[in-house]
């Protein structure tokens, strides 16, 4: 039998890791002010900062969705509506810190820095991610779910061994939960107390599939406990609150306290993809009450109320996001020469024989179609 | 590339375990970058003990236990690699790193392509693959085609113990990653190793040099095909023997200048015939070398089922006789006169 002390000790050990019954949040639906002792609001800076910084991304993803309409992507995962969790998370990374995103973030990586014509070249339908991963610490955009875990707790754990004080934030969806690596990911990460922010953003569905089909688990972020970890669960649609839990775990992962959970409950307004149909499997009742709760609209109403903000700088940030989206669109709609043989360039450090053989003969090919 | 000077060591009689375990710690000791981790690697040594002293050597930072989980293992890895680490990871058996093949095949041979070149991911794999050991289920694949068939990995394959340390050494320093298959049957045999690093990852070697045909192996069976070279030189046929070393890349121009030399060729390896690496060896020797040859390549391989049970294997791995069988069967009645 176990002893009572054992019992005692387990206990102990769990305070702290489960997530809260209400998820949290600092500026509710209704653009008020929730009294959080736990939690405190970003300063003004900060809340402008995360406005600006989703208007931004709003418009450069719907900018995109109209380049894939028009051809221009082979395929663009919107992630409209959930713009609180792309750059509240974003913002909170310092310099040194590494993102490791998913194919739904790339409103995560502009805000990071990342030339935006750059953040679509894989979606163009390149093979290569667009960008250097080491020059804004953004690691390639990750198709395959889940995996990308286990390489930011990898880069962590390095960065730990070179006492360097580098946190990793690694992005996933709802449905990247039920895959085996985030497991190992979140298994190893709290054995080894490596600095990772695992960041899900549950926006309900998995392509078609809802989260009750996903999980039987009170909540994702409930997760945590059974690796050892904390769990967090977050308004996802509130900036302020998504930023401030994102803060705290990067600063609890750089001084040393291990990985931690976080649970952004948000919602995907656009189908999956371009190539997707939503209305085969979701009601737009539904749609509209998260429509409702829409995270601009709710910082926007917020720093109106409090002065912030007024109609002109409303307007002068539009007009700077069209500009900008502008300047994407024109970029975009130039056609980029694809030269057949890069496609051998970085197979290995130097080609193979075999490689250099096959790129001969596609050079050959391409001599006699020109001639 | 940088050259290091080459440790003057003299001989000594190592197995290829010890072999592997030698180059595990001059590697260790050369390049702080490196890093030696996986199930049991640490306070045991591994069950092979292949890692065996290297923790108290060289301290649980740099080699460690980690939770069971195989792909967690790769996917670790690749974030050290990108973090300018040097890991070399260890699968306990063959069959036990299929949970890590998604990693293995999407990122690990991937990154540097998906990244424009911009990332390099310099892993080594250690597998200990293979039979011969009357092992149980799970524990004898030979896995290799799985890996050689996905563009982006090197895979290398000793068959002694100076390979072992040499390709090993040659392995961690290499720019790409590499799934290294340590024939299990092998780890014990001893040889006098002069621990050299080499620069010679990619080629094959002619092992034995005969003029009648051309024996192609590696890993575990090479030292059967120069029990058979030695069988068959007592009949009367010389018999060169190729240990391929790397499959991928295939040294193709090693295997078909010998080729082209014999005028015949059986290719042998223990993993099931239906696609396995001898149909691509036999491809390219008649794609490359079909007017010299004398009669169709042969293949010597094990059977097209799973693993067998312990009392069974002998009938699945290839032996001295059914490669001396094959051997018979290379046309010798119905060749041309030799021109002179």
């Amino acid at each position: 039998m176990p002893s009572r002390t054992a019992a005692t000790q387990a206990g102990t050990a769990a305070q702290g890791l489960l997530p809260t019954d209400v998820p949290i949040s600092l500026i509710d639906a209704d653009a008020r002010a929730c009294s959080d002792d736990d939690w405190k609001m970003p300063d003004e800076l900060r809340l402008l900062k995360l406005y600006r910084g989703m208007v931004l991304g709003r418009r450069f993803d719907s900018q995109a969705t109209a380049l894939t309409k028009q051809g221009r992507l082979a395929v663009y995962p919107s992630a409209r509506g959930q713009e609180a969790s792309e750059i509240g998370a974003v913002l909170a990374l310092r310099p040194h810190d590494w993102l490791f995103p998913t194919y739904r973030d790339s409103v995560a990586i502009t805000a990071r820095g990342v030339d935006p014509v750059e953040v679509l070249t894989l979606l163009r339908g390149s093979w290569h991610c667009g960008y250097d991963p080491y020059e804004h610490r953004v690691a390639p955009q990750c198709t395959p779910l889940a995996t990308s875990a286990l390489h930011a707790v990898g880069l962590a754990q390095a960065a730990r061994m070179k006492g360097e004080d580098t946190v990793v934030l690694v992005m996933l969806g709802d449905g990247a939960t039920s895959e085996g690596d985030t497991s190992e990911a979140l298994n190893i990460a709290a054995v080894w107390n490596a600095p990772v922010v695992f960041f899900v953003q549950n926006n309900g569905y998995a392509i078609s599939v809802p989260l009750a089909k996903q999980t039987a688990a009170p909540s994702l972020a409930h997760r945590g406990i059974g690796f050892g970890l904390p769990g967090l669960r977050v308004d996802g649609n509130d900036a302020a609150a998504v930023h401030a839990c994102v803060s705290r775990a990067i600063e609890r992962a750089s001084a040393g306290g291990g990985p931690t959970l976080i649970e952004s409950m948000t919602y995907r307004i656009e189908a999956h993809t371009n190539a997707d149909d939503a209305t085969r499997y979701r009601d737009q009742h539904e749609v509209e009450q998260w429509l409702a709760r829409d995270p601009i609209t709710r910082l926007r109403r917020y720093l109106l109320d409090r002065k912030l903000l007024d109609e002109s700088k409303i307007d002068a940030l539009d007009a700077e996001a069209d500009t900008a989206a502008a300047q994407l669109r024109e970029r975009m709609n130039a056609d980029v020469p694809a030269d057949p043989d890069e496609l051998f360039k970085d197979v290995y450090a130097e080609p193979t024989t075999a490689l250099r053989r096959q790129r001969a003969m596609i050079d050959a090919e391409c001599r006699a179609g020109a001639a | 590339m940088t050259i290091v000077a080459e440790t003057t060591s003299s001989a000594t009689e190592l197995t290829m375990a010890a072999a592997l375990n030698r180059a595990l710690r001059d590697a260790l000791a050369d390049d702080e970058r490196v890093l030696v981790f996986g199930e049991d690697v640490g306070r045991l040594g591994g069950v092979f003990r292949v890692t065996d002293g290297l923790a108290d050597q060289f301290g649980e930072a740099r080699v460690f236990d980690t939770p069971l989980a195989e792909s967690g293992i790769v996917g670790t890895a690749i974030g050290m690699a990108m973090n300018g680490l040097r890991p070399v990871v260890e699968m306990q058996f063959d069959a036990f790193a299929y949970p890590a093949f998604e990693q293995v095949t999407s990122h690990l041979a991937k990154m540097r392509n998906r990244t424009h070149g911009h990332v390099q991911l310099p892993i080594v794999i250690r597998i200990p693959y293979g039979g011969g050991i009357g092992g149980v289920e799970h524990h004898c694949d030979s896995s290799e085609v799985y890996y050689a068939h996905t563009p982006g990995l090197r895979v290398v394959t000793p068959a002694d113990a100076a390979d072992a340390y040499s390709l090993l050494r040659q392995s961690i320093e290499s720019p790409d990653p590499v799934v290294f298959l340590e024939p299990k049957r092998r780890y014990w045999n001893k040889q006098q190793v002069v621990p050299s690093r080499g620069d010679d990852l990619g080629r094959a070697l002619v092992r034995r040099g005969g003029t009648d045909v051309t024996l192609i192996a590696y890993g575990g069976p090479v030292a059967t095909a120069l029990d058979a070279a030695e069988a068959a030189e007592q009949e009367g046929r010389s018999v060169e023997v190729i240990d391929l070393r790397s499959l991928a890349p295939f040294d193709d121009e090693t295997v078909c200048a010998s080729v082209r030399r014999t005028g015949r060729a059986v290719v042998v390896h223990e993993a099931s015939g239906f696609c396995g690496y001898g149909a691509e060896v036999a491809a390219q020797i008649s794609e490359q070398c079909f007017h010299y040859l004398e009669a169709p390549v042969l293949r010597v391989t094990g059977l097209d089922i799973p693993y067998p049970p312990p009392q069974l294997e002998n009938h699945h791995l290839p032996s001295v006789d059914r490669i001396l069988d094959t051997i018979d069967r290379l046309q010798w009645d119905e060749s041309r006169p030799a021109e002179d």
